[in-house]
């Protein structure tokens, strides 16, 4: 363990005969993909300084079928999810934390419809209920200096109106705050939400992760803050794109409070 | 009193029937084509859908959203509104044979005329720098590829019948007024006219008969023109003025990102996990053709969603704030609204032509009208639904749309495909092995 990290499975809770305060759904891009591995490492590293007893289900969970809903393919996200509630209800898991807006969004508003009910907050809730409640303080001084601007994920913000909590959450670093011209409500998509992620993209003029791109650098940021992994993948390559990335990183609030611990 | 004396009344009283009638025709056909579409369940949460209507509909509020074309949206629905008072009185004149009935209100009615003067004149300011919009600066949303032809047409139409019902409006209170200081009879002192009276020195030498031609033209022209355009709205974008009221009743409470769950897919996929379900048991239920998946024409959407189309005034929000649109694809939310209300349009025509009966006519919304390529651009980001100024929403369609051409065609892209099969066979949508879902703890 790199980091020391202490992550346990909920296999392991049960043997243990005790249940965790909450689960740590890791989803899909949290478990495999590079850039969203560092997100879970962050945010796991956040719960262990909180010592919040929290477990994951690793080989026990799999895809939430959010990506394949949205593709139209309904069968195979109800599979999913009916795989998944089984697991879970199994478990008697109430409480779900995911740094994943899109399986915040199916867990939350899709599963309970299949049998699936839990409480499901998005990882930047969580960390505002840490902070607010005592149990985890920031130094506040990694970033200070700098400037960031906070992407409002799709399934985050317009479709579930989370918009304050990742905010709240990075007054903690004592950086300078910026908002994007389109932010909130009508803030524009990173370009990766409804299955894009996945395919190339259809023929225009520009692609929708470097126009979203556009609008963050117009804040002249040093660091685009996401709270998702999709658009932490889209925002990184449209800053490639601009040629941009010596002097703007993109980083997700979970990160950026792991780094200002 | 003679029987001619009564003629202007009975003429009136037949245009009226035969505009309303015609109207109450026209809605008929509205509701039998809404109605093709499929059940869905909108009658919970009754309070908090009167307050949307309340608050979007009657209230405005997200028309605001941009301010300039709000605020002029605001003046003109008011207007309409507020003017349709006069236009009570204008019908019990023309039926009655009487003039300006509401007179003996007083203070009150010079107060009313006066301010339906003024919000004459403002509608006409509005109207105006609206058509402005349009045809001079061509703000980009005006002219996208889909307003070609008749809805630019009809957005103008609109606009130059608003401004000639007020022109006509002020017309017949200025002659009105003139006759009034000319003490002609029947034209009783009442009202007042804070904006006609600039048109009165246009009058200036003319005499009382001749005033009183202009005053009943005028007269006659608004009610008309009033009921021309009543029955215009069918065939035009313009029928928000109504359904916006019900539209904004039943669109969607629940969380934007919230796609509903198909419930026949719910059955089978219990079925499928469920070992001690017997195969056959569903059979008996099922009889005939098993459920479509998904919509490729209009009648496997909901009723809701085909009222969406017919409420649609091509205002382009959504597609404005589409961020496929915006890069250059295909895709405008508007269109999908715009091509499901033609096609509801052609079944409903063909249904006329055949008896009642709908003859398939070897087309279909999806691909005749909606292409794959723009159904596949979307990101389902719900922009589009939270630009709609009336609730309407364009990606409840374009998903029943993605759906019929997964489950039904297995028409999907392939990249997708591969997606999809990664899911299947190891739970995640790249080819990576389950068990490996710890090791990023110690990457």
């Amino acid at each position: 363990m790199s980091e020391g990290l202490v992550v346990k499975t909920m296999e392991q809770y049960m043997a243990e005969g005790k249940q965790p305060e909450i689960l740590f759904w890791v989803g899909s891009a949290g478990s495999y993909d590079d850039g969203a591995k560092k997100i879970s490492r962050a945010f796991a590293r956040i719960l262990n300084k909180a010592n919040v007893e929290f477990a994951v289900l690793g080989a026990e969970e799999s895809n939430t079928g959010d990506v394949a809903k949205r593709a139209g393919n309904e069968f195979l996200f109800q599979m999913q999810a009916m795989m998944n509630i089984e697991v879970l209800n199994g478990y008697e898991i109430k409480r779900i934390v995911t740094c994943d807006p899109h399986s915040f969004n199916t867990l939350k508003n899709e599963y309970p419809r299949l049998g699936g009910n839990y409480d499901v907050v998005h990882h930047t809730e969580y960390i505002k209920e840490l902070l607010d409640s005592g149990r985890l303080s920031v130094e506040g001084k990694t970033y200070k200096e700098k400037r960031i601007t906070f992407h409002d994920p799709c399934y985050l913000g317009r479709a579930n109106s989370v918009f304050d909590a990742p905010r709240e959450v990075l007054k903690k670093t004592n950086a300078s705050l910026l908002e994007m011209k389109r932010h909130r409500k009508t803030a524009l998509c990173c370009g990766a939400g409804g299955s894009q992620m996945f395919k190339d993209p259809e023929l225009g003029d520009m692609d929708i992760n470097v126009m979203r791109t556009i609008d963050a650098l117009e804040t002249q940021p040093d660091i685009i803050a996401t709270g998702c992994p999709y658009c932490n993948t889209m925002m990184t390559d449209g800053i490639k794109a601009h040629e941009k990335e010596e002097s703007v990183t993109v980083l997700d609030v979970a990160e950026l409070i792991a780094n200002s611990l | 009193m003679s029987m001619i004396s009564f003629i202007p009344n009975i003429i009136f009283a037949i245009l009226l029937s035969v505009g309303i009638g015609y109207f109450i025709k026209n809605v008929k056909k509205l509701t039998r084509n809404i109605k093709l579409g499929r059940d869905v369940a909108v009658s919970d949460n009754k309070p908090q859908r009167w307050k949307n209507m309340a608050r979007i509909a009657l209230g405005q509020t997200k028309m605001v959203v941009r301010p300039i074309a709000g605020l002029m949206h605001i003046i003109v629905y008011v207007g309409f509104i507020i003017i349709n008072i006069e236009v009570l009185e204008i019908v019990l004149d023309g039926l009655l044979g009487t003039h300006r009935l509401f007179a003996p209100l007083g203070a009150v009615y010079d107060f009313l005329i006066g301010s339906f003067e003024i919000l004459a004149f403002l509608v006409i300011v509005a109207v105006v720098v609206f058509w402005v919009r349009r045809n001079v600066i061509r703000l980009q949303r005006f002219i996208k590829p889909e307003m070609e032809g008749w809805p630019k047409k009809d957005g103008n139409l609109i606009l130059y019948i608003e401004l000639v019902l007020m022109f006509l409006f002020l017309t017949m209170n200025a002659a009105d007024f003139q006759l009034q200081q000319l003490n002609a009879e029947h034209y009783v002192k009442a009202g007042a006219f804070p904006i006609s009276q600039f048109i009165v020195p246009l009058f200036e030498g003319m005499s009382i008969p001749q005033l009183v031609i202009v005053e009943r033209t005028a007269w006659w022209m608004h009610i008309l023109g009033i009921l021309a355009f009543l029955n215009y709205l069918y065939y035009s974008k313009h029928l928000h003025i109504l359904l916006a009221f019900p539209n904004t009743y039943y669109g969607k409470l629940v969380p934007q990102g919230k796609f509903n769950n198909v419930a026949s897919v719910t059955k089978e996929v219990q079925l499928m996990m469920d070992p001690n379900a017997d195969p056959f048991a569903a059979s008996g239920e099922e009889e005939g053709e098993p459920e479509k998946f998904g919509a490729s024409d209009v009648m496997d959407l909901n009723w809701v969603q085909l009222m969406n189309a017919y409420t649609c005034t091509e205002c382009g929000r959504c597609t404005s704030e589409c961020p496929a649109n915006q890069t250059g694809k295909i895709l405008s939310p508007r269109k999908i609204m715009m091509d499901t209300r033609d096609r509801l349009e052609e079944v409903g025509k063909n249904i006329e032509a055949n008896n009642g009966e709908f003859k398939p006519d070897g087309k279909e919304l999806l691909g005749d009208y909606i292409t794959h390529e723009e159904l596949w651009a979307c990101t389902t980001c719900n922009a589009c639904v939270q630009a709609c100024p009336i609730s309407i929403d364009p990606l409840s369609i374009i998903m029943e749309m993605r759906r019929y051409l997964v489950m039904e065609q297995s028409a999907a892209p392939m990249e997708l495909n591969n997606m999809m099969s990664n899911i299947e066979n190891n739970g995640a949508p790249w080819p990576y092995n389950q068990m490996d879902r710890l090791n990023w703890v110690n990457e």
